[in-house]
């Protein structure tokens, strides 16, 4: 029987060491795995590498996870919160390297990781200064620019619905980069609102198949 | 020099509503842009995109009603209009990246005759530089209005020969709504089409860094 259910966030996490990468889903505090982020913090971890939309921002436990000192380096869009954080502080003191990734270019990144493409060409970015240093192709007669798949030991994503077999569906706007990090992780940890029985999902409204997901943590579940 | 005085904010992101023809997917950013949605009717179906991965969002909901799992770029709370519907982040950007967007209207800090904009950084030392979509839009909607006021605190010019902040996009903008007039972008740079009322052509220039055609 396959059943990827975990009764705690300890055991959804056991495996995650210091230096890991790890993808962290959500935009803004829709859509991002709270109690998996929280529970890092209760594992004491150094050197990781976080890929996450809103790294720095002013919510959920990522603030406490930097403050923590427990990450070396950021990749995201848009660190920036409302007021001064933990992040500028560290940034500042050059204690944390910051990746910044135009918010497309960084959802494509990921997607190509986990469809198998080791890199690709945008236009997004190019004649810029997030496009120093990278190769440059003119096709079709624009500039592009070469950016490589961005992969993750871990993926930590938000789903609505789960069930034992590791399939997902998530709510409103609470999609967002959950779906493309569990594909681009070799590891992948969903959290869910409800827990469902096997075969209860629509299979024509499961949103991430179970295959790309490893384990699942349902608050409150006995399924 | 006397202040000149042209169209309030409202009014900047009524002008600019104005224009935009029902059919339309339109991303508005975040601030000033995204009060543009208050003046498009819900009768004209214009369809509003948010990267976040909504497409035809509605208005702000009612005091009460409220769905913490609705919300737009700029984090504020929304609601969906009939018609809409919700994406992740590759089929979002597909929107995007993928030439499918009409328009997006964006802030900006300062935009070039040649169509450069810049709007993400102003480069100074200290501040984490936060780009989320902007360049994704710049480079990829089928075109780019920039909705701004027309000159900077302390009166430096925004609209400028040649962009000294780092670039969002290179030669994307083809409009610019200020509080004082409107402006297309042409071959042959800015041309003054329109300014606020009670302003003349020689107001508009004489706090514009570049010629207006």
């Amino acid at each position: 029987m396959i059943d990827k259910f975990v009764p705690s966030v300890e055991a959804a996490l056991d495996g995650i060491g210091n230096g890991a990468t790890l993808m962290i889903g959500g935009f803004g505090t829709v859509g991002q795995p709270d109690c998996l982020v929280d529970g890092l913090i209760a594992r004491g971890l150094r050197d990781l590498v976080v890929i996450a939309n809103n790294a720095g921002g002013d919510f959920g436990g990522l603030p406490k996870l930097i403050e923590q000192g427990a990450i070396a380096k950021v990749i995201c869009s848009y660190p920036r919160a409302t007021g001064k954080t933990a992040f500028d502080a560290l940034l500042a003191a050059g204690k944390i390297e910051l990746e910044i990734v135009p918010q497309g270019t960084l959802a494509e990144r990921i997607r190509a990781a986990g469809v198998g493409v080791p890199a690709f060409y945008t236009p997004t970015a190019a004649g810029t200064a997030l496009a120093e240093g990278k190769e440059t192709r003119v096709i079709n007669g624009r500039e592009a620019v070469l950016e490589y798949a961005l992969a993750a030991d871990f993926a930590l994503v938000q789903a609505w619905e789960a069930d034992r077999w590791g399939n997902l569906t998530y709510r409103g706007t609470g999609r967002n980069f959950n779906p493309i990090m569990a594909a681009a992780a070799r590891f992948t940890i969903a959290t869910a609102h409800h827990a469902r029985p096997l075969g209860a999902l629509d299979p024509e409204h499961v949103m991430t198949p179970g295959l790309f997901v490893q384990r699942v943590f349902v608050a409150g579940s006995a399924l | 020099m006397t202040e000149i005085k042209g169209w309030s904010r409202p009014d900047m992101a009524r002008r600019l509503a104005a224009d935009i023809p029902e059919g339309w997917a339109v991303n508005l950013g975040i601030g000033l842009p995204t009060l543009v949605a208050n003046y498009v009717p819900l009768d004209r179906e214009v369809i509003f995109h948010s990267e976040n991965g909504v497409l035809g969002v509605g208005p702000a909901p009612e005091p009460g009603a409220e769905d913490p799992w609705m919300i737009n770029a700029g984090k504020q709370l929304i609601t969906l209009r009939p018609g809409a519907s919700l994406m992740g982040q590759a089929d979002s950007f597909a929107v995007i990246r993928g030439r499918h967007l009409d328009l997006a209207v964006l802030g900006g800090y300062q935009v070039a005759a040649n169509g450069d904009f810049a709007n993400w950084s102003t480069g100074r030392a200290g501040e984490a530089p936060a780009v989320g979509g902007a360049m994704d839009l710049g480079a990829g909607a089928k075109q780019v209005w920039v909705l701004m006021e027309h000159v900077a605190k302390g009166g430096v010019a925004k609209l400028v020969e040649r962009c000294s902040y780092p670039l969002t996009a290179r030669g994307s903008v083809t409009r610019v709504y200020t509080d004082l007039a409107v402006i297309d972008i042409t071959a042959s740079g800015f041309v003054l089409r329109e300014c606020a009322p009670g302003l003349s052509r020689a107001d508009v220039q004489a706090v514009s860094g570049a010629p207006l055609g």
